[in-house]
Order: C-alpha cells, then sequence, then structure tokens
C-alpha cells in the first residue's frame, strides 16, 4: 500500500465534486486507462469565475484526491486564476504524494487547465 | 474490525505444528550442520530428514533436493546456473511469456551475455501449447523453463505433455512450482521434470526457505559461491530452522494434498459465484477450471486496482491488484496483458488467494463490500459514465 497522507485519504475517501455538469461550459479530458488514469472535468463559468466544477476519474487514490482537491481549489476562481493552479501546488495541497505518484498531481492540472481553455476557445468570437 | 485475508499469495501465517517443531533448532539444536563435534550431529540429521520430505512431496530423490533462500534463488540457480554450464552445448532457452521475473530477469541478463531466449506467447487462458514449444526448441536449445502454474491467474499448465516434448529432443525441464507445490499433485518422475522450484511459505511453512530439485548427474554452476553445503551447488551455513520448518510444511502438504487443495477449491467456487451474482461487469482471468484451487482473478470493469484494493482494505478485506498504480514499476501485469486482457480490464483487476482461515461465513461479507466499493468507484468513473450514455443510446 502506497504512503499516502491524511489529506489524500480524505480526499480519496470523501472525494467532493463527483460528476458531469450537464451542458457544460468547458470540458477537459486527459489520461486513457494504458497509462492508468483518466480525468474528465466540466466546468460551469459566470462572469468569468468558476460557478462550478465537477469531475468524474478512473484510476487509483491518488488520482482521484488529486482530483477532488483541484476541483476543491478551482472552484470560484477566475479563469485566468485556475489556469495557473500547478500540479505542484495541489501536491502541496494534499500534503504531498508519493514520488511514483506525481504524475497524478499532473493530470489533475492538465485536466482542469483543458477545460477552461475548452471554455475559452468556445468563447473567442462570442459576446464580448 | 473484520479482516478477511484473501492475500494468502503473498504470504500466510506458519502452521503452529512447524512453528513447534522449528523452535528447538534456534535453541537446543543450534549447531552447525558442517562441525565435527556432537553438536553438529542433530542439525545434520535434520537437514536429512527435510531433504526427504521435500522430495516425498514432488516424488523426487533426497539427494536431488538442493535448499535455498527464496524461490527467486531457487529460479536464478536453475536458469543461470545451467546456462553457465552448458558450454559448447547450445545457447538457447526458452520460456513462456508468463514467468515470475525470477525467471524472466535472469534470462534478460543472459540475453546481454550472448544466449538467445524465446518466450513462447500463452492463449488467453495462459496456457503453453505444446505445439509452439516443439516449433521453438532448436538444436541449440539447453533449457525449456514453464511455470507448473502461474500464481497471479493461477492456470495450471499441461507439464507431462511440455516435459515430453523437451525430452524427446534431449532437453532440460525446468518448471517454477512455486504457486503449485503443496497444492496440485506434483511428481518430477512421472512429468519427466528435470529440475522444479518450489518455497515453502506458499504452503504454510516459513520465509526464507526454499527448494530447487535438480536432477542427478545435470551439470550447473553455483551461483553462490564459498563453502560446499548443498554439494556445493549453495554455499552458506543452512538456515536449519527454517529448512526444518520447510519440511515439516512439505510433510503436511504431502498428507493433505488430495483434501486440502479440495475443500479450499469449493470455497473459492462459492466465492466466485456469490461476486458474479452480486457485481456486474466482473470478469475471471485465467483458466476457468484448470487453475489453482485456492486462487481468483478477477477484473473489475471499469475501476482501478488500486483504488479497489484501499476501499476494500479500509473495510477489513485484504487483496492484491495487478493494475499499473499498485506496482512501483507503474506498469500493469505482464501475465495479464500476455493472455489478452485489455489495459482497462487490467487496471481493474483484482487477485483474491484463499487460505486456511478463509471461511464460507466471511463470502457474505466480501461479496457485499466489492458490490459497494465497485458500486461507488464506478459512480465517479468516467468509462462508467461513457458506457451508460452508449447503453441509453443503443436502448
Amino acid at each position: 500500500m502506497p504512503d499516502y497522507s491524511d489529506k489524500v485519504m480524505d480526499h480519496f475517501t470523501k472525494p467532493r465534486n463527483i460528476g458531469e455538469i450537464e451542458n457544460a461550459d468547458g470540458v477537459g479530458e486527459v489520461g486513457n486507462p494504458v497509462c492508468g488514469d483518466m480525468m474528465k472535468f466540466t466546468i460551469k463559468v459566470k462572469d468569468n469565475r468558476i460557478e462550478d466544477v465537477k469531475f468524474l476519474t478512473f484510476g487509483c487514490g491518488a488520482a482521484i484526491a488529486v482530483s477532488s482537491m483541484v476541483s476543491e481549489m478551482a472552484r470560484g476562481k477566475t479563469l485566468e486564476e485556475a489556469l495557473k493552479i500547478t500540479n505542484k501546488q495541489v501536491a502541496e495541497e494534499l500534503d504531498g504524494l508519493p514520488g511514483n505518484k506525481m504524475h497524478c498531481s499532473n493530470l489533475g492540472a492538465d485536466a482542469l487547465h483543458k477545460a477552461v481553455e475548452d471554455y475559452m476557445a468556445k468563447h473567442k468570437t462570442g459576446e464580448e | 474490525m473484520k479482516t478477511v485475508n484473501l492475500d494468502y499469495g503473498a504470504a500466510a501465517p506458519l502452521e503452529p505444528s512447524v512453528l513447534e517443531v522449528m523452535l528447538p533448532y534456534y535453541t537446543e539444536h543450534y549447531g552447525n550442520p558442517s562441525s565435527g563435534h556432537g553438536m553438529g550431529v542433530k542439525p545434520r540429521q535434520a537437514l536429512a530428514e527435510a531433504r526427504a520430505k521435500v522430495g516425498r512431496l514432488i516424488n523426487a530423490d533426497p539427494a536431488a533436493i538442493i535448499f535455498t533462500a527464496s524461490a527467486s534463488e531457487a529460479n536464478n540457480l536453475a536458469v543461470k546456473g545451467l546456462a553457465k554450464a552448458a558450454g559448447k552445448k547450445g545457447n538457447h532457452i526458452i520460456a513462456s511469456s508468463i514467468e515470475h521475473f525470477s525467471v524472466l530477469n535472469p534470462l534478460k541478463t543472459l540475453q546481454k551475455e550472448g544466449f538467445a531466449v524465446t518466450l513462447l506467447p500463452v492463449d488467453h487462458y495462459g496456457v503453453v501449447d505444446p505445439a509452439q514449444l516443439a516449433d521453438a526448441i532448436t538444436d541449440k536449445t539447453i533449457l525449456v523453463s514453464i511455470m507448473a502454474a502461474n500464481p497471479e491467474i493461477g492456470t495450471i499448465q499441461p507439464l507431462e505433455q511440455l516435459s515430453l516434448i523437451a525430452r524427446e529432443r534431449g532437453v532440460l525441464f525446468h518448471t517454477d512450482a512455486t504457486a503449485a507445490a503443496g497444492w496440485i499433485p506434483l511428481d518430477v518422475d512421472k512429468m519427466g521434470i528435470d529440475l522444479l522450484t518450489l518455497a515453502g511459505d506458499q504452503f504454510y511453512g516459513p520465509k526464507g526457505a526454499a527448494a530447487l530439485f535438480v536432477h542427478r548427474g545435470t551439470r550447473m554452476q553455483p551461483q553462490l559461491e564459498g563453502g560446499i553445503q548443498e554439494r556445493g551447488m549453495r554455499a552458506g551455513t543452512e538456515n536449519v530452522p527454517a529448512i526444518v520448518g520447510l519440511g515439516e510444511a512439505a510433510h503436511l502438504a504431502h498428507e493433505s494434498i488430495e483434501d486440502r487443495p479440495q475443500k479450499i477449491a469449493v470455497l473459492r467456487d462459492k466465492l466466485k459465484k456469490s461476486l458474479f451474482e452480486a457485481v456486474p461487469h466482473l470478469h475471471l482471468n485465467g483458466h476457468p477450471l484448470n487453475r489453482l484451487p485456492h486462487n481468483l482473478n478477477l477484473s473489475v470493469e471499469f475501476v482501478e486496482g488500486e483504488a479497489l484494493l484501499l476501499r476494500l482494505n479500509m473495510a477489513g478485506v485484504l487483496v492484491s491488484s495487478g493494475s499499473s498504480c499498485t506496482s512501483q514499476a507503474l506498469k500493469s501485469s505482464h501475465v495479464l496483458t500476455a493472455i489478452g486482457v485489455s489495459p482497462e480490464l487490467a487496471q481493474g483487476s483484482l487477485l483474491l488467494t484463499l487460505g486456511k482461515t478463509s471461511s464460507a461465513e466471511d463470502i457474505p461479507y466480501v461479496t457485499e463490500q466489492l458490490a459497494q466499493v465497485a458500486g461507488l468507484l464506478r459512480t465517479m468513473s468516467p468509462l462508467y459514465h461513457q458506457f451508460l450514455k452508449e447503453r441509453k443510446t443503443n436502448a
């Protein structure tokens, strides 16, 4: 069993924001079963802020905890702030991850960024 | 909290009567078997007795048993020891692609040293095709190494058929019987086996004692050099208490070779039935019938094995997984890959091995826990959501 911090175990056993937002404003998907993890983030955006965020994750304990943590960190942030969330910050917020699980934190931040970029791409020539 | 150990393959408790016979060799009869004085006598006799008991388990000449500290060491000795002594006889070795790493990694090393290695594929159940073995043998082949049964998927190989092919071509046949010994009848004579690896900790003996049977007269180079213990094939003062324990465990396994496996197979089949009835989208890995009696390997579709393992552990149900996330190397099981299990299903694999504390009374609890954990992880699985959407569209 990997040595997970209490915080990782907390987010793994009680993950926040599970699910998929219907008619989401932005969708970000990363990973595949071959590499072991898959994450899908959906976001709802209002006034340039992430009003709601949900995730679905196929992966290990660390992957699930990372997804949950990223969703908490992203909620309420402006799109620019969300894009600045780094994998390092995610790992720090979780009180660290075992060395061979650090790539899970990359995936979490990547999935969120993709969802934000998806929204931005759709709204480039939009109402503004 | 209730604990249900379904990971006996990883570690099993000592049989209390085994521990009892071992203890005097730590305290009273602690002498060195090589000593010329009186203290050496009892340990020397104990080694001889253990050798006889291990020999009986596999119907082998006791003098052909070499004690080692682990099955990995025995496999290393078998593969490298034979290769290094082969000389001009040849430089080609054949093994199956689902061998343990203690066979596969020595083969990789030998390859770097100029040996040629053929890894035979297996079918969807993990069985080696005898015809493919026959085709792979050349006049340079010095050794065929195919495990008796796979510890992960439980599949038992047609050893007699395979060894006969090797024998007819004058090639030595080694079988890694680590997972099989004590659980299925093995007879090196009848089965035409020249070398066999076994370990006591797989049948309630102590850790730290294993054995390699090597047909007498087989040329082999020791891999641990020093004194002349174990016919000069394995230097180092013998771990007498552990070897005594291995002997006793072999004796008990031999006595119950019909009864013990049969009982546990009945229990395993009950567990399997219960799990398949309660949990949708389960897949069995390995052979449906020809498998070790205490082994069950399942893939829980749409979810990942480490997450399952951790959740089950929280409920006191101890299992193992072939998922890449549970391995330090982050690679999914080479065995599941070899039998053609998709990456997604390999990630969701669970290995359950039953043992002496396993009881029918625990089956409902284990079933309930797996159903719950699988259900919970599926609610957050993108693969499961995708499946539900597709089913809706197709309906």
